[in-house]
Parts: structure tokens; C-alpha cells; sequence
């Protein structure tokens, strides 16, 4: 295909050093391959906290298993927590929103691109810091340990008294170090949506996924603030001889989950809304529809980031508030209900009376639009707070949470690599293994999670390494095992078509889903400097105003 | 590119249709009531007012939910089956349709309405709940949560015992309703009875409280539900609701003290010259450790170790020559008795009726 | 998949966006706006709730002289960048000094009032609620400071070797935010320490 752009002859030599790849990839400052980067290290741990739920799923197989004993598990479940949010979601989120969010904005990098790297680093390193603690939490002379106070970390567990030796410290430190990354990149984020749009590209003309990214950066820096002081609290504590969660000197345990859920509720929606993202830029392609409702989708996403500030207690609703904080809390956390909804009823609508093809990365968001109602319903469920007295710290959080992650997040991650693996590669990923994943998974999610929420109802709690028979949770439990292979077994052909599709893959072109945002105007994948002239733009579609010049979107908008 | 006719709307319809009749089966045996034989901790068989009262508003969470599933679900279904790219298509965009206020207008209030009827049907529970007082011939308990055991104290009755909950039955005639609270001696502890009540912490520094009124005598289970360390997982819950006699008759025996006379078999002795005294009480006699559970009924209960294992010799005898075989990570310590010295040891256990 | 031009016109005029410096400068300040909530929502929860030990009231005694040092530093490094974005280097330079002087006795004031309170009243992050919700506020603070300087020295070495010239305006402007964002932190600190909590 013919472009204008000035194409430059290849003068690189066809093969270099190793060494020099790698120091190229180390020092980058580039958003392009910090995004890659990003991405990469979440795959991996991706494994590697897949492997520690393995662990805790086989030892629940049946009551009183003994695969592993109950403090390895309880290292298991709370490493698996850690590694999945921290260095899993939030890395996924950073990645693509690195990769992404120059390209659709027509900017050639991010404002800061040496910030950029360093808080990639910092994120790397603070999650190594944390797998330290495997060899080094006794000291070097010792058996390390994993910490095993729960992803969490309430007080007191995580006093001296109660943890005794490292582990709780690696913990710590561990996120204390990935938290400043993850306020830098977030910072980044924001000054370059900022910053950076290109001439025309209004904030009323932005890609969705570009609002959304600048709310989910908004809520780090508040959010993840908060996280920060509760840990630097935690280490005066218990390297000071500080009080703030001392109950015996008159502290109070209580603080510490005020201090963490302010924190740990607003990162569920870091999290969330760039699924949204990612499902508000593929729906719309694959139904060859311009997304319903855009100023409605801002409106309710900035909603969410400032009703989800307010909604933090609706993790302690058993922890003996009054009445009165009880019932803000439940009308604050089902009022989130009502933009999350909407959001919904605008894909909804983006389907409505469009062309669908169901290629994977389509595949990926049908899965995701109905998982994510049943996560919403049961996140209503568990709103109403006398529900939540029954419900909550049981088997069916558990299912509601990862029906959120897994069967919300993890499947329009999924769609997203599927679906921007061509731009960044040059390559289409392979369909066939696309689809194999897409079921595999499918099947496994809904045999794990499905059947999860029963021994909630049946009085299970969570974190308990075993059970007695004769509680009737033993068979729900076998099922949600076997779902685990089947997401293994997914994950693994994921992994596979990654990797066979960069070397073997039918060339992409340019524009291979034939899409309408700004980073498919560029080669695949983009030179280093993205753009051989900054565009100017006139609508919230470039490329459709391109491909329709009788028909553009700014007569529309 | 493709033209395929047996495309993949229909096959993705297959597992979601499977989700909707498990969901209707679960929610109907849930709510079923013979539920109890399903499970003798089932949220949906309460038998108490605290968790009858969520039960009754759980079934309209659930009834409101199941509506908006259906009709959200039906409308996603057809929306896939209906507008997916034909075989026959003629290569032509869509009518582009950018945004409707009235639709947006009516999908905003229509939630909005729906939030603002289960806000005040949940406020009302929460209400009904949180705020009952103890009438004047409620039973009071104090519960006390250690790491990983639960002690008991019935300041009123003078009774003191450990793991095993015992209550009056309270039926709408007699109303006699039992009012814990909650407090902790280390950590994070959760108190979960799912048939007679929604669960409480036990949080360090800070007393709550809860109540229960169980209408059918019989025993009740639960456990811990908030992680406390290594034994969260056997920090079981028994709650023993028993008739009016019943009860009166075990708070007479619970308050009694154990003999001590002149002569101390030589278990006893054993028991007051170790370790054990320093954790464990008997009343009437020298032992009063507070750190471990109160010892003086031991076999006036089912089970040891919270729920662990039975309360049989065997059992016993082994729980106190190698906690880590029942319990590891308890913080019951392995006493170092040698075969002899742990028979004396557990007969003289064996008398503490 | 759609062979069309994938050209977009040039970008013909300017296009008018905020300053990346002061942008990332407010993020900055506003997650270390949020740090310092909760440091002083802990602050203000445990007052009155120490069970031993020397009280607020007891030991801490106003430091009016080191918080108007303090508030002074923001006036002369507003003068200070006035001075630079009209190319007057030497005044920068005298303003400039005076922020750090006046940052530094701030810091002093502080180490003498903590000397006191250490040796002569007892009072440490470990005696009690008090102890450790004052020396954590105060010091967090202070740390911030202490940074704060350590850049305003930075610019000061650069600037007595004529590497600061007025083009820098905007960049000294950027850091004289973070020093704006500190002294604000102090009064708020100031209030609910020495004010509120007494």
C-alpha cells in the first residue's frame, strides 16, 4: 500500500550482538518497548502467581488434604494476592497505557520519558524485592519465608509480636518501591494526556481509552498514597517501636483497614477501568460501530473515579461500625452501581444494529460484557451489608472478586493483546490458537468461579488452608480445581500463539482490523518516533474521516 | 475473510445458557427449605432473627439481581446473535449512531429507582440489627478470641469455659436471647454461625457485639472467618442451644470447682508441677493460666483444640504429646512427657467432668 | 483491511497545551497531598488517646520564630524566580540564598525543639500515641524539607557557576512549587499539632 510518508532504506546490519539488543532494551526510554517491557514482566508473573493459585487449589481438592502444609499456604495465598494485583494488573494496566496512549494521542513519546523508565524499574525491582523474601526474609543463614499475612496485611498480624522475622518486611518494602513506580508512570499518564494531544484533538475528541487511562492515573495518585503512609506507619512500627497499629499501647487495628481500603478500593477501579478501555476501542471496531454514547461513557467514568474514592468501608462492613457509617457505605457502593451499569448498556448499544465479527479479540469482549454483569450483580449482593454479613470474608468474595479480575480484567487484557499485538509486532497473532485460548479459558473460568460462589453460601470463609468434611463444600471445591487446568491449559496456548506468531505470523500492515484511532496510521510496528509528521485531527475517528471523506465524523459529532 | 456458516454466536450462547440453569438450581436448593442437610452452615437456612432478618433481604437482593441478569443477558444474546456479520453482507458500514439523550435519560433513572429500593430495604435490616437492645433476661456472654481458640466467659452465671458455646433455646413464647461480645486477646478474629447470625470480628482495642436467639435446640457450626495466623483454619465454632433445663443444669456443673483434697493422684501432680499451669486453669485448684483455654469441664465437651479433633483419650493424649500432629502451628507447645508420665497425665484429664 | 492513505494533514498551527513541568509538578504535589492526609488524619484520631507518657500539652511549646522562617522562604523565592525571568542573576542568587537560609533554620529549629523533647521531656516515637504520631508527622514534613534543599542548593551551585541564566525561569518556577507545596504542608502541620492537638 502507498503512503506519502518518506520511507528510509534499512541501514542497520541484519544481525547485532545480543549484548547490544539487550543494553538497547535496558536503557530505553521509549514508551514503546517500557510498554513491552511492562508487558512481559506481567506474563511472567502471570505464571508464576497461576502456579502459587495451583498450589492453594490443590491443597482445597478435598477436606483435609495435606499437599502442603498450612504455613506454605498461607504463603501461597498471600503471594499469589500480591503478585496478581501488583505485579500482574497493575504492570498490564501501565503497559498497554504506555504503549497506547502516545500513539492515540499523536504525541511521539511520554512528557517524562526518563521517569518513564525509572518507574519501570522501580515496579520491577519492588516485585523482585518481594520474591526475595523467599531466600532472605530470616537472613541469609536461614530458610527465607514468603510473607503469609494475606495480601492485605492486617494489623496486628503484621506487628513484630505476631510476624516474627522478615517476611512482613519484604512485603512492605517490596510494594513500598513498585508504589513509587506506579506514582510516577501515573504522573507520566497524566501530564502527557495533558500535555500532548496533537493540534484538534480537543479533550472531547480523545480516544476512550485515552480519558480512561487519565481517570485510572488520577485515582493512583490518590489512591496509591495512601497505601505509602500505611506502610511507612507499619515499618515505624515495627522498626521504631512506633504505635499506630499498637493495640496494646491504645492504637487501633481498625485504622490500618480504613488506611488500606482507602487505598485498596480505588485500585480495583485502576484496574477495572482500563478494561473498560480496552472494551470501549475493540467493541466498536468489531462491530463496525462508533462507540454509543461517548460523552456519557467520560461522564460516567469520571463519576466512578470520584464515587469510588468514597466506598472504601464496604470491606469492613463486619468489623463493628455503627449503623449510621454502615448505611453510607451501602448507599455510597451500590450508587457506583448506577455509572457502571450505564457503561454497560452502551456497549450494549455499540452492538446494537452493527456488523459483528466474532474474531478473537471480539471473542474475548462478548466473554468479558456478560462476565462482568454477573460480577456487578454480585458486587450489589454484597452491597447490601447485612448480605455482606453473611457473605463477606467467604468463598463468595473470593468468586465475586475474580469474576471481576479474571472474568472482567484478565479477559479484555486478553483481547487487547490479541487485538494490538499486530502494531506492536508487524505480525498477526494466529487466529485458530486465538479461539483454542478464548474456550479453553472460557470453560475453565466458568467451572472455577461459577461453582466458587456455593461454599460461600455454604458458610466457607476464605484463607483457610483446609476444611471438615461433612460441611458439603467438598465436591463445589473439586469442581473449582479442575477449572484451573483447563485456565492453565489456556494460558499456556496463549503464550504458545505469542510466541509463534512473532516469528511466524502473516504479515499486519498498518491497519489490519481496519480501525479508526491514531496508532493505526503508523507502521507496524511504529518507527521510534512514531510519526513522520504530528497529525492534526477533526474528529474522534482520524482514520474513519479518512476512509469516508463523504461521510467523516465531525459532520456528526 | 471467511465465510462461515457455523459461526461462533451460536456456540458462545451454549455456555451461557448452561450459566443460567445453574444459577436457578443453586439459587432453588440454596433456598430450599430442607437446605440444612445440604449443609450445616448454609446462609439460607437460618434459625435465628439476625440471620432470618438477612435472609429475608437477601431474597429480594436476589430477586431484584435475577431480574436485571435476565433482562441485561437476554438483550446481550440477542444483540450477538442478531446484528453478527451475515455471509451475505455487502461490505458496507453501518448506520453510524453516535448517542441517544432519551435512551441514556432512561437507563440512568431506571437504576437510580432500583438502588434507591434495596438502599432502603438494606437500611432497615441494618437497623433492626445493629440497634436490639438485651432484654432483661438475655444471657451474656463474653467471647474472647485468641490465636486459635475461642474463651467464654458468662460474667452473670460465673461460668468460664473454652470453644464450646452453650445457649437457651428462645422460642417466640419464651423470648430468651443471647448477647455476645466480642473481644480480642491478640488478633484479628471473625465470629461466623451462618444459621444463627451474620459474622462479627473480634478486633484487638476495640469490643463489639452481637446477638443471636436460636429457635431450635441442636448444635450449630461456624468457625473463624477473619485470617489470624497459621490455625485460622481449625478455629472451629460449636454453639450447643439447648432447653431451658438443659441449660440450667449445664451452668450448675460449669460452675462447679474441682475437688482438691490432701492427696493429688499423680497426673495432677504432673499436671500442677509442668508447664501447664502457666496457660491452663482448674478451678479449685492451684492451676489458673490464662493463656490456653480453662480446663476445669474438660470433658464436659465434644471436641479439643478448638474443633480439631474429638474429645477421646487417644486424642487427648496425643494433642498434648505432639500438638503439631493435630494442630501445627498451635501454639500449644509439645510438653516433653515421656509414655508414662502422658497416661498419668491423661487419665487425671479424664476425671475433669 | 483497508488500503487507504493512512496520511493526516500536518499540524499547520500551534497548538496551545499546559506545561509538562508544572503538570507533573502538580501530580506530584497531589499525591504527596494525599501521603500527608493520612498522616495527619492518624495525628488527629490518636489525640488524647495515649495511655502514658508525656502529653502534647505537657511538652510542646509553639515554634512561632522557625514557622515565620518558614513562611518568609516562600516570599523570597517568589522574589527570587521574579527576579530571574527578568535576567537579574545576582538578585536571584541573594533571594535564592535567603530561601535556603531561611529553609535551613527552619530545620535547625526543628533538630533543637526534637533535642529537647528527647532528652529533657522523654518524649520519643516509641513512648507513646503522641510520640509517634508527632516525630512521624514533623519528620515526614522535614524530610520534605530537607529534600526541598538539597535541590535549592543544586541550583544555588549551579547558579555561582553561571550555569543559570533566565531561560530557566519556568524550571525554577516548577521546583519553587514544590517549595510553595512544603510550606503549605507546615501550616497545616502547625494547626493541627501545635494548635488543634494541643
Amino acid at each position: 500500500m502507498s503512503t506519502d510518508a518518506i520511507v528510509l532504506p534499512r541501514t542497520e546490519p541484519l544481525s547485532r550482538p545480543l549484548v547490544d539488543t539487550l543494553h538497547e532494551w535496558v536503557t530505553t526510554v521509549d514508551h514503546k518497548r517500557l510498554g513491552i517491557l511492562y508487558l512481559g514482566y506481567a506474563l511472567l508473573f502471570l505464571v508464576v502467581g497461576g502456579i502459587e493459585a495451583g498450589i492453594v487449589r490443590i491443597q482445597l481438592i478435598r477436606a483435609h488434604n495435606d499437599f502442603v502444609s498450612p504455613q506454605v499456604f498461607n504463603r501461597m495465598f498471600t503471594m499469589h494476592g500480591t503478585t496478581m494485583i501488583f505485579f500482574v494488573a497493575m504492570p498490564l494496566v501501565f503497559g498497554f497505557a504506555n504503549y497506547l496512549v502516545p500513539l492515540m494521542i499523536g504525541a511521539r513519546d511520554m512528557a517524562f520519558p526518563r521517569l518513564n523508565a525509572f518507574s519501570f524499574w522501580l515496579t520491577a525491582f519492588g516485585g523482585l524485592l518481594l520474591y526475595f523474601s523467599v531466600l532472605g526474609a530470616n537472613g541469609l543463614y536461614g530458610a527465607g519465608n514468603a510473607p503469609d499475612v494475606g495480601w492485605f496485611a492486617y494489623a496486628p498480624l503484621t506487628s513484630r509480636t505476631f510476624s516474627v522475622g522478615h517476611s512482613t518486611d519484604f512485603w512492605t518494602l517490596g510494594l513500598l518501591v513498585s508504589g513509587f513506580g506506579s506514582i510516577g508512570t501515573a504522573i507520566n499518564i497524566l501530564t502527557t494526556i495533558l500535555c500532548m494531544r496533537c493540534a484538534g484533538m480537543n479533550l472531547g475528541k480523545m480516544p476512550l481509552l485515552v480519558w480512561l487511562n487519565f481517570v485510572m492515573s488520577g485515582m493512583v495518585i490518590l489512591a496509591v498514597s495512601p497505601l505509602t503512609a500505611a506502610q511507612l506507619m507499619l515499618l515505624v512500627d515495627r522498626y521504631l517501636g512506633g504505635h499506630f497499629f499498637d493495640t496494646q499501647a491504645g492504637g487501633s487495628a481498625v485504622i490500618w483497614m480504613h488506611f488500606f481500603w482507602i487505598f485498596g478500593h480505588p485500585e480495583v477501579y485502576v484496574l477495572v477501568i482500563p478494561a473498560f478501555a480496552f472494551a470501549s476501542e475493540i467493541i466498536p471496531v468489531f462491530s463496525r460501530k462508533a462507540i454509543f454514547g461517548y460523552p456519557v461513557m467520560v461522564a460516567a467514568t469520571i463519576c466512578i473515579g470520584f464515587i469510588g474514592m468514597s466506598v472504601w468501608a464496604h470491606h469492613m462492613f463486619t468489623v463493628g461500625m455503627n449503623s449510621n457509617a454502615n448505611t453510607f457505605f451501602v448507599l455510597s457502593t451500590m450508587a457506583i452501581a448506577v455509572p457502571t451499569g450505564i457503561k454497560i448498556f452502551n456497549w450494549l448499544a455499540t452492538m446494537w444494529g452493527g456488523k459483528i465479527e466474532f474474531k478473537t479479540p471480539m471473542l474475548f469482549c462478548v466473554g468479558f460484557l456478560f462476565q462482568f454483569l454477573v460480577a456487578g450483580l454480585t458486587g450489589i449482593m454484597l452491597s447490601a451489608a447485612p448480605f455482606d454479613w453473611q457473605l463477606g470474608n467467604s468463598y463468595f468474595v473470593v468468586a465475586h472478586f475474580h469474576y471481576v479480575i479474571v472474568g472482567g480484567i484478565l479477559f479484555t487484557v486478553f483481547a487487547a493483546f490479541y487485538y494490538w499485538f499486530p502494531k506492536m509486532t508487524g505480525k498477526m497473532c494466529n487466529e485458530t490458537l486465538g479461539k483454542l485460548h478464548f474456550w479453553l479459558f472460557l470453560i475453565g473460568f466458568h467451572l472455577t468461579f461459577d461453582f466458587m460462589h456455593v461454599p460461600g453460601l455454604l458458610g466457607m470463609p476464605r484463607r483457610i488452608y483446609t476444611y471438615e468434611p461433612g460441611r458439603g463444600w467438598d465436591v463445589w471445591n473439586l469442581i473449582v480445581t479442575i477449572g484451573v487446568f483447563f485456565q492453565a491449559l489456556g494460558t499456556t496456548v496463549f503464550v504458545v500463539n505469542l510466541v509463534w506468531s512473532y516469528f511466524k505470523g502473516r504479515a499486519a500492515g498498518p491497519d489490519p482490523w481496519d480501525a479508526w484511532t491514531l496508532e493505526w496510521s503508523t507502521p507496524s510496528p511504529p518507527p521510534a518516533y512514531n510519526f513522520v509528521s504530528i497529525p492534526m485531527v477533526k474528529s474522534r475517528r482520524p482514520l474513519w474521516d479518512l476512509k469516508h471523506p463523504n461521510d467523516p465524523d465531525w459532520k456528526y459529532e | 475473510m471467511q465465510m462461515r456458516r457455523m459461526n461462533n454466536s451460536n456456540l458462545l450462547r451454549a455456555p451461557q445458557m448452561l450459566l443460567v440453569i445453574f444459577w436457578s438450581a443453586a439459587a432453588a436448593a440454596a433456598t430450599d427449605p430442607a437446605a440444612p442437610s445440604i449443609s450445616p452452615t448454609n446462609i439460607f437456612a437460618p434459625a435465628s432473627t439476625p440471620a432470618q432478618s438477612i435472609f429475608g433481604l437477601s431474597l429480594f437482593v436476589l430477586a431484584v439481581t435475577a431480574a436485571i441478569f435476565v433482562v441485561v443477558f437476554t438483550l446481550l444474546t440477542y444483540s450477538v446473535v442478531k446484528f453478527r456479520k451475515r455471509s451475505t453482507d455487502d461490505g458496507r458500514e453501518p448506520p453510524q449512531v453516535y448517542g441517544s439523550n432519551q435512551v441514556e435519560v432512561a437507563w440512568t433513572v431506571i437504576p437510580v429507582l432500583i438502588v434507591v429500593a434495596l438502599f432502603m430495604a438494606t437500611a432497615r435490616v441494618i437497623a433492626s440489627v445493629q440497634k436490639a437492645v438485651p432484654s432483661s433476661n438475655a444471657i451474656e456472654v463474653v467471647a474472647i478470641g485468641h490465636q486459635f481458640w475461642w474463651e467464654y466467659r458468662y460474667p452473670a452465671l460465673g461460668v468460664v469455659t473454652a470453644n464450646e458455646l452453650h445457649v437457651p433455646v428462645s422460642d417466640d413464647n419464651h423470648p430468651r436471647p443471647t448477647f455476645i461480645k466480642l473481644l480480642s486477646a491478640d488478633t484479628d478474629h471473625s465470629f461466623w454461625v451462618p444459621r444463627l447470625a451474620g459474622k462479627t470480628d473480634l478486633i484487638p482495642n476495640h469490643p463489639n457485639s452481637m446477638w443471636i436467639d436460636p429457635h431450635e435446640t441442636g448444635v450449630y457450626l461456624g468457625q473463624c472467618a477473619q485470617y489470624c495466623g497459621t490455625q485460622h483454619a481449625k478455629m472451629l465454632l460449636r454453639i450447643y442451644v439447648q432447653s431451658r433445663d438443659e441449660f440450667d443444669r449445664w451452668v450448675q456443673e460449669q460452675r462447679q470447682r474441682q475437688p482438691s483434697g490432701d492427696v493429688v493422684s499423680e497426673g495432677q501432680r504432673i499436671f500442677e508441677t509442668t508447664a501447664c499451669v502457666n496457660c491452663h486453669t482448674v478451678a479449685g485448684t492451684v492451676a489458673n493460666g490464662r493463656f490456653g483455654p480453662d480446663l476445669t469441664h474438660l470433658m464436659s465437651r465434644d471436641t479439643i483444640a478448638a474443633g480439631a479433633s474429638l474429645n477421646t483419650p487417644e486424642n487427648l493424649r496425643l494433642w498434648i504429646r505432639n500438638p503439631e500432629a493435630i494442630k501445627p502451628g498451635s501454639l500449644m507447645p509439645a510438653m516433653e512427657l515421656n509414655e508414662q508420665e502422658l497416661d498419668r497425665l491423661t487419665d487425671y484429664l479424664e476425671t475433669l467432668r | 483491511m483497508n488500503a487507504a492513505s493512512t496520511t493526516i494533514a500536518e499540524q499547520r498551527s500551534v497548538v496551545s497545551r499546559p506545561a509538562r513541568g508544572r503538570v507533573g509538578m502538580f501530580g506530584l504535589i497531589a499525591a504527596e497531598a494525599a501521603i500527608f492526609t493520612i498522616f495527619v488524619v492518624a495525628y488527629l484520631f490518636y489525640v488524647g488517646k495515649s495511655l502514658t507518657g508525656p502529653m502534647s500539652k505537657e511538652v510542646l511549646s509553639v515554634p512561632i520564630f522557625y514557622t515565620i522562617c518558614l513562611l518568609s522562604s516562600s516570599l523570597t523565592i517568589h522574589m527570587a524566580a521574579k527576579a530571574l525571568r527578568r535576567g537579574n542573576i545576582q538578585g536571584f542568587g541573594a533571594w535564592w540564598f535567603a530561601t535556603i537560609a531561611l529553609g535551613a533554620a527552619f530545620i535547625y529549629g526543628t533538630a533543637t525543639e526534637w533535642h529537647r523533647l528527647i532528652y529533657h521531656d522523654g518524649l520519643t516515637i516509641s513512648t507513646n500515641l503522641f510520640g509517634t504520631t508527632y516525630y512521624s508527622l514533623v519528620g515526614l514534613h522535614g524530610f520534605h524539607v530537607v529534600v526541598g534543599l538539597m535541590s535549592l542548593s543544586i541550583v544555588m551551585a549551579l547558579t555561582l557557576v553561571g550555569n543559570v541564566r533566565s531561560e530557566h525561569a519556568e524550571r525554577v518556577d516548577v521546583l519553587s512549587l514544590y517549595w510553595h507545596f512544603v510550606d503549605a504542608v507546615w501550616v497545616v502541620v502547625f494547626t493541627v499539632v501545635y494548635l488543634i492537638g494541643r
